[in-house]
């Protein structure tokens, strides 16, 4: 068995947030929960399904919701089908009856206990195959009521990776822009919508969140001075810096896989270009020079190349070109309005926005075949970003009128629908693995 | 837009006329100078003074997916650039702005064509680059709020701001 404590961390983090002036707050985080809550709604049924059961976990009050929090993950996936698992009565020492829950349907079961003593909670939990008859996985791990959901989300994260052979993404976190009628506000939230954070509060427009690699940093454009500024913050302590603040625009921060550097958009010399920075803000180098527009850098994960938006060719279209600089190649050839790529964690393939009869549609390119898949019908969906693990992408878009946060399977068969409760919210990017 | 461009039309007729004869050294601040730039005919050319053309004319309107400052908005540049020659303490913000249609980083870079091609023809009209600093609101602050084609239109703008 493996111990584990999710305490500690997450708490410093938040706590140590302070306040700042000039019209925007960094919001000390534990204070601040956002009010909005976000609501799940998945349409759409996966092709594959690992037929599971998760029993209720035994002993203390709170022990309900552990595996509440763990069907909601793995029924959000789309890889998975709950078998009904009532009046199972297992404990995290049960021997199990392989036999009946394969014949109920189950070919995976997990279950547990929590424990409680004082403000602590002891979870234990295990995970078996049914059909192969032996146990797949266990685990105990500690925390206050605070850390309850955490935990529930890295027993979902060992079921979903035990089971698909691919690391689960239910632990990590989500940043995005909410609009209301007071202003705007740079969110955190978990990767199920749940427990948003503000970490900055500004009455003029935020844009392009973006996550540094580990996880520690989020840079983003505020147009707090007037004008887009790239600001760096460090979630664990809120400090914040502007970290490009040149002649016109400074937008569209993206990380080099190893943190060390950024690409961003400058307009210093006329219309935007695509520099490099070191990630302290130091030795500004300019990428290539375009005639017309070069922006929405995004490195691969090899950080040799940068994939972009450009109009060089009449309509914007995404190329790719060296990080050092040299020829751009041109990635996408259907239809007249291709923007906002992102490259797969694999490399292999890009998502971006393209524009089909009038609608904002997100679609993928395998960039092996350059065949292209639609993911989403639109009208209105925009800033996709992938999944740590590249099985899922998070975009915006406008359903039945409202803004909402969605997330769709890589092959567009299941999609869900993290709904905001009041606000337009905008400019999603999903975080990277942390633990 | 057509009583707009009617308006725009007379004052840069106006303009056009003034800066035949404006070779009178100008007051170079600017920022304190209400009156001291008043033309014959009783116009102020005074950027602060919500009576001057200056103040008046301000923004060039740009056609669907055009980044060119049409022709009828020639004049409007030419006013400022003319006042800023003459007055070469004084900084301008050149704020270019789209649609709302498409994504935000898109937009900026779109709206930065709009107000790099304003603060490019100011310059070849004589206005020194320091003068000027050309950005991009892109679709996040929208003038017209709608989604009509007017509200679009309204939005497809480049505005000159002058720096106190």
């Amino acid at each position: 068995m493996t111990v584990f404590t999710a305490s500690g961390f997450i708490g410093r983090l938040w706590r140590r947030a302070t306040t700042a002036g000039l019209g925007l707050a960094l919001a000390a985080v534990a204070s601040t929960t956002a009010h909005a809550q976000l609501r799940v709604d998945i349409s759409g049924v996966g092709a594959t399904q690992y037929p599971i059961a998760i029993a209720d976990f035994s002993g203390a009050a709170s022990s309900t919701s552990t595996p509440e929090v763990i069907r909601a993950d793995l029924t959000r996936s789309g890889q998975f089908r709950l078998i009904n698992a009532a009046g199972a009565n297992l404990t995290a020492q049960s021997s199990v009856d392989y036999g009946s829950w394969q014949s109920r349907g189950a070919d995976y079961l997990a279950y547990g206990t929590v424990a409680q003593n004082g403000g602590q909670y002891t979870v234990s939990y295990r995970l078996v195959d049914n059909v192969r008859k032996s146990e797949l996985d266990s685990a105990v791990f500690s925390g206050g009521e605070a850390e309850m959901r955490r935990i529930a989300h890295r027993i979902a994260d060992r079921i979903y990776e035990k089971i698909t052979g691919v690391r689960g993404v239910f632990s990590t976190r989500i940043a995005y822009v909410l609009q209301t009628s007071n202003g705007y506000e740079l969110q955190i939230a978990d990767a199920d919508g749940q427990n948003p954070q503000v970490m900055l509060r500004s009455k003029q427009s935020i844009i392009s969140p973006t996550w540094s690699p580990d996880g520690s940093k989020l840079a983003y454009v505020s147009f707090e001075s007037g004008k887009s500024v790239i600001y760096v913050q460090t979630l664990a302590n809120a400090q914040r810096q502007p970290i490009s603040n040149y002649k016109g625009n400074n937008s569209a921060p993206a990380w080099s896989p190893d943190g060390s550097h950024m690409a961003i958009v400058l307009s210093m010399d006329g219309i935007s270009q695509i520099y490099t920075i070191n990630a302290d803000g130091s030795n500004l180098r300019r990428v290539m020079r375009s005639p017309l527009i070069d922006t929405e850098p995004n490195y691969t994960p090899d950080g040799q190349s940068l994939v972009f938006t450009s109009d060089r060719g009449g309509s914007p279209q995404i190329y790719k070109v060296p990080a050092a600089g040299g020829d751009a190649q041109r990635l996408t050839f259907s239809g007249s309005y291709n923007i906002s790529p992102r490259v797969s964690p694999d490399g292999q393939q890009l998502v971006y926005v393209t524009r089909r009869n009038g609608a904002f549609r997100i679609a993928s390119l395998s960039l092996g075949s350059g065949s292209e898949q639609i993911l989403t019908d639109g009208p209105d969906d925009q800033s996709p970003s992938y999944a740590p693990n590249g099985m899922q992408v998070l975009y915006s878009s406008i359903q039945n009128g409202r803004s909402v946060l969605a997330v769709t399977s890589i092959d567009g068969r299941v999609r869900q629908t993290l709904s905001v409760l009041n606000g337009k919210v905008r400019e999603p990017a999903w975080g990277p693995f942390t633990n | 837009m057509s009583s707009r461009i009617t308006r725009t039309l007379t004052i840069a007729a106006f303009a056009a006329s003034l800066a035949a004869c404006s070779s009178v050294p100008l007051d170079q601040n600017g920022a304190n100078g209400a009156g001291s730039d008043s033309a014959s005919a009783g116009q102020v050319m005074d950027p602060f003074n919500p009576q001057s053309p200056l103040a008046q004319q301000r923004s060039v309107y740009f056609d669907f997916d055009s980044y060119t400052v049409p022709e009828q908005y020639r004049s409007v540049v030419e006013m400022h650039a003319n006042y800023l020659t003459s007055h070469q303490a004084q900084k301008v913000r050149v704020e270019g702005n789209t649609d709302a249609r498409g994504s935000s980083e898109y937009n900026l870079a779109l709206g930065q064509r709009r107000s790099d091609a304003v603060a490019r023809m100011m310059k070849l009209l004589g206005v020194n680059a320091n003068q000027i600093e050309a950005i991009s609101y892109g679709k996040e602050r929208p003038k017209a709020q709608g989604n009509t084609e007017a509200d679009y239109a309204e939005n497809r703008r480049a505005d000159i701001n002058y720096q106190r």
